[in-house]
């Protein structure tokens, strides 16, 4: 090939980059190593990873069942290994399937048009605001303090230069965002008002009400989801204008945090200010149904710094995950599931009831909730990581105010025999704690 | 001449409608446990939230969803099937041992928030990763957290932005080339910077004059891709960073073309200050019909303050976690760590090379573009003859006369069974065809695209109308966009 091309040496190739920044040693970097030693390694890397524990973990990603299904038709390499879709001709596999996930999207949340992914549901928290300040002419955004602490961090960074004031409005001591507190942050300069439901604490918002609000002050209201299998049970926001999702729950491995796949859904007037990929219906030359990239006017190829985001690659592998969940369990199952999910925790929050205090105890909650102790939740839990048991999320890492409050979640994969071994644990905590106290009374008397 | 075997033949073709369509009430591809707890009354729990309905979504059997989408998935081209030679996505083998060790238990199903104390696999992941990533790129440190490219380009502003208003002063613009991504100029809009133009000189590099006439203390940085879109290395970079520099400006790198040097020149040594990676693109994670990417962000010792929370550190004990107290930090970009899924693989993709494999890759990556630019020369125009690294770029111009454009040859291209090259990028060239075939191609391969590209400008003088109706071997052909656009329809609804 070098003769072809008329050169000497491979280095010949390299000429046109200045000697002095050409690299002359080799990269210190591991050395080269056998597919079995690479599989050897990061097997070594799983086992001082939690392989083996039962976790209670939940806070924006959830452990549910993935079927089979999902990985033997992913890994087809059509779909792993092919680019995005803009040679329709070629792509129609890709871009019918993200016109399926689309509708599916749009059937569970009630909103009438979705995109074809964005990052997570942080991001897409961040960018449904940004769409609502375009539409609106407006700048403040009111943040409910019940939002994933981490999506109201993302948000924050993406405002910051856009001259996005933020305020953020409290919840009341259901767990829910205090209306009145709402009623306060809004200023006739409020775009839209964020909030999360099922929120961060897994308690249901009133989103009735807090549309009510946001819409007699003219704002618009964002609802992010980041459990999408409340979706089978509880009603979607309907009021919302937008709805910003994290579709994780719906077949996509916990895998450390990410890659997940956000969702932005929203109304048809809205769809020019809309950001990300969509694929619309239409025809061949022939009159054939087929799909396409479509509005392509609103993206940064086309319109660069005018355009409505700089999001270029989104997750549409995960989306495909997403979909064939979403195609799985379908209109019967996801409610059936959804339902499973209800019930494990209503068993899991009674049980810690009996022992501890659950707070919120009154909202209606989809599968997380928040149990107080007497003593310090992490010490609690190094007490159950002995039991290979993983438990609930110390929440005073993100709200100091909740001094020993930790947030539990429970899935379909949950087991009795699990909930019973931590319930069991935590009220051995409670009645140490009881006696100490005694003990403590007994020596003053 | 040799016979050579065609690439492309019809195969059979399912006709496959959408799912809704084969959904019928009672069918079903799920099945639940027993509950193990007591059943609940939904509507005592949820009252008013209860749903009561879930529309149209499907419900059909499960060897119907194995069909449906492997007959859809027969629809697609892939680089399983052939060569992609998308310029400048860098379409390489995506090597089935990192889908494997992606889904070893423990890194598959990782919590994020489980106690860093059984975490320590996934921290020792991140850790390598990002070791292995500034040693290629002469960095001094790297965030993992942004998700894909441009959310890399975000990031790296961001920290461009904090930077210059620690001393005191953010600045206003960033300096953006013509021949630049659209990601660049629509990423400065989102930190609130002007973007201002900075042309191409003859050779399809930047105009160092434009340059040091338009640089004053009101650019923040400049953002420029190295090498460019034209898959010219820009030589006089060291006199563009000393430019930007000496006015106290940064020198951003989209490192959307590193598959040009790694292994046999970093960024960091030739005067760049920040820069982005694509995981997706260099180190062969998958690019899953439009991702989920990985755009990490490497950054000089300056800059290391202002990375997002939260950091990797070593413990006193040794063991490692986050730091989350980064008083000047940029703040988060994103939830959690990054897409951990796609470091798995590139650090799979890096021990599976070493330095040696890498640098062969680079070698292979920039012979393979320079074979085919020597295959295609004269056949088509090439409106910059400097020297090309990993991609080429011609133009239409020749077969324009004909009225045959880019889209149609590319069109054509599906028929001979290759995936087009990208078109009409970069804007600098009217009617590009851009060309990166990767270190992936054999030379058999690249041959019988050589031959079907030259079969096509034969085409084009002796039958245009077969190149300008292509491509003839697909489902569908030429499908009518603009009605898409003019009335929208993003959803199947029923019928009635």
């Amino acid at each position: 090939m070098l003769k072809a091309i008329g050169l000497r040496s491979v280095d010949d190739l390299f000429a046109p980059i200045p000697a002095e920044y050409r690299l002359t040693r080799d990269l210190k970097i591991p050395r080269q190593m056998a597919e079995s030693e690479i599989v050897d390694f990061f097997r070594q890397r799983s086992r001082e990873n939690g392989d083996g524990y039962t976790s209670f973990l939940g806070a924006g990603a959830y452990f549910h069942y993935r079927p089979v299904i999902i990985d033997a038709l992913i890994s087809r390499g059509e779909f792993l290994t092919a680019y995005t879709p803009y040679q329709a001709e070629i792509s129609q596999g890709t871009l019918q399937s993200i016109f399926e996930f689309q509708t599916m999207i749009c059937e569970l949340t009630g909103m009438e048009v979705a995109n074809a992914s964005m990052y997570d549901g942080s991001t897409a928290a961040a960018e449904a605001v940004m769409m609502a300040v375009r539409l609106t002419g407006r700048r403040q955004v009111v943040v409910a303090r019940s939002l994933h602490p981490e999506y109201r961090e993302v948000l924050a960074t993406y405002a910051t230069h856009q001259g996005m004031p933020l305020s953020i409005a409290a919840f009341g001591g259901d767990g829910r965002l205090d209306l009145k507190e709402l009623e306060k942050a809004i200023t006739p300069d409020t775009a839209c008002v964020l909030v999360q439901s099922p929120n961060f604490f897994g308690t249901i918002e009133d989103v009735d009400a807090i549309a009510e609000i946001a819409h007699k002050h003219g704002a618009m209201l964002v609802v992010s989801i980041a459990e999408a299998v409340s979706l089978g049970i509880v009603e979607p926001p309907r009021q919302a204008d937008v709805i910003a999702m994290e579709a994780q729950s719906f077949g996509v491995p916990l895998g450390f945090g990410g890659p997940y796949c956000g969702v932005i859904a929203t109304r048809e007037k809205y769809v020019r200010q809309m950001p990300g990929r969509l694929v619309g219906q239409t025809v061949d030359k022939q009159g054939k149904r087929g799909f396409v990239l479509t509005l392509a006017t609103r993206e940064q190829h086309i319109r660069r710094e005018k355009a409505t985001s700089n999001i270029c690659t989104n997750q549409a592998l995960v989306a495909l995950m997403v979909n064939i969940f979403m195609t799985v369990y379908g209109k019967i199952g996801l409610r059936e599931l959804a339902t499973q999910n209800l019930a494990k925790t209503a068993y899991a929050a009674g049980q810690f009831a009996k022992h501890g205090k659950v707070l919120f105890a009154a909202s209606p909650r989809f599968n997380e909730f928040v149990v107080e102790t007497s003593e310090d939740p992490y010490a609690i839990n190094g007490r159950l990581l002995g039991h290979k048991i993983v438990g609930g999320l110390p929440l005073r890492k993100f709200f100091p105010e909740f001094g020993n409050a930790a947030l539990w979640c429970c899935t379909e994969l949950t087991t009795r025999s699990a909930i019973d071994t931590a319930v069991g644990l935590v009220a051995e905590s409670e009645r140490s704690v009881r006696s100490a106290k005694e003990e403590v009374e007994e020596v003053a008397r | 001449m040799k016979h050579k075997t065609p690439k492309a033949t019809r195969h059979v073709n399912q006709n496959e409608g959408l799912i809704f369509e084969k959904s019928s009430a009672g069918k079903s591809a799920w099945k639940l446990p027993p509950l193990d707890v007591p059943e609940v009354d939904t509507a005592k729990l949820l009252g008013g939230s209860e749903r009561k309905d879930l529309g149209n979504m499907p419900e059909v059997s499960e060897i119907e969803i194995i069909r449906h989408f492997t007959r859809l998935s027969t629809w697609n081209y892939a680089i399983d099937l052939g060569m992609y030679p998308l310029g400048s996505c860098t379409m390489k083998y995506n090597p089935r041992v990192n889908e494997a060790v992606a889904r070893v238990e423990g890194i598959a199903n990782g919590h994020p928030y489980q106690p860093e104390k059984i975490s320590q696999g996934a921290l020792h992941i991140i850790k390598m990763l990002s070791e292995c990533l500034i040693e290629i790129t002469g960095m001094d440190a790297i965030t993992l957290q942004p998700a894909a490219g441009a959310h890399g380009e975000m990031t790296g502003l961001l920290m461009v932005r904090a930077y210059h208003q620690s001393k005191g002063n953010a600045r206003k613009k960033v300096l953006i080339p013509d021949s630049a991504h659209g990601t660049n100029p629509a990423t400065a809009a989102m930190v609130n910077y002007a973007v201002e133009n900075l042309k191409s000189d003859s050779r399809g590099m930047v105009d160092v004059a434009s340059l040091e006439s338009q640089m004053n203390e009101d650019v923040a940085a400049l953002m420029l891709t190295n090498p460019n879109t034209l898959g010219v290395f820009e030589q006089q970079i060291h006199k563009i960073a000393d430019i930007l520099h000496a006015k106290g400006g940064l020198l951003y790198m989209d490192g959307a073309n590193m598959n040009a040097l790694v292994g046999k020149v970093r960024p960091g040594d030739f005067g760049v200050d920040v820069m982005h990676l694509n995981l997706h693109k260099t180190f062969s994670t998958p690019h899953g019909g439009g991702g989920p990417g990985s755009g990490p962000v490497a950054i000089k010792k300056g800059l290391e303050p202002f990375l997002p929370t939260p950091v990797l550190v070593t413990k006193p004990d040794g063991t490692l976690g986050f730091d989350y107290n980064r008083p000047h930090s940029v703040g988060r970009v994103r939830a959690f760590y990054g897409n951990f899924g796609m470091f798995v693989r590139a650090l799979a993709y890096i021990q599976a090379n070493g330095p040696d494999g890498l640098r062969q890759t680079t070698e292979d990556a920039v012979l393979n573009a320079n074979y085919i630019r020597k295959g295609l020369e004269g056949i088509y125009d090439l409106p910059y003859s400097t020297p090309t690294m990993h991609e080429v770029v011609f133009s239409d111009r020749l077969q324009a006369k004909k009225g045959v454009r880019t889209m149609d040859i590319a069109k054509r291209l599906i028929d001979y069974g290759f995936h087009p090259y990208t078109t009409a990028f970069p804007l600098i060239v009217p009617g590009a065809l851009m060309i990166e075939p990767t270190e992936s191609e054999s030379k058999e391969e690249m041959d019988l695209f050589i031959e079907a590209m030259k079969s096509i400008a034969e085409e084009v003088e002796e039958d245009p109308q077969t190149v300008l109706e292509a491509p003839h071997s697909t489902r569908v052909s030429r499908l009518d966009e603009t009605a898409a656009a003019r009335k929208p329809v993003l959803r199947w609804k029923p019928t009635n």
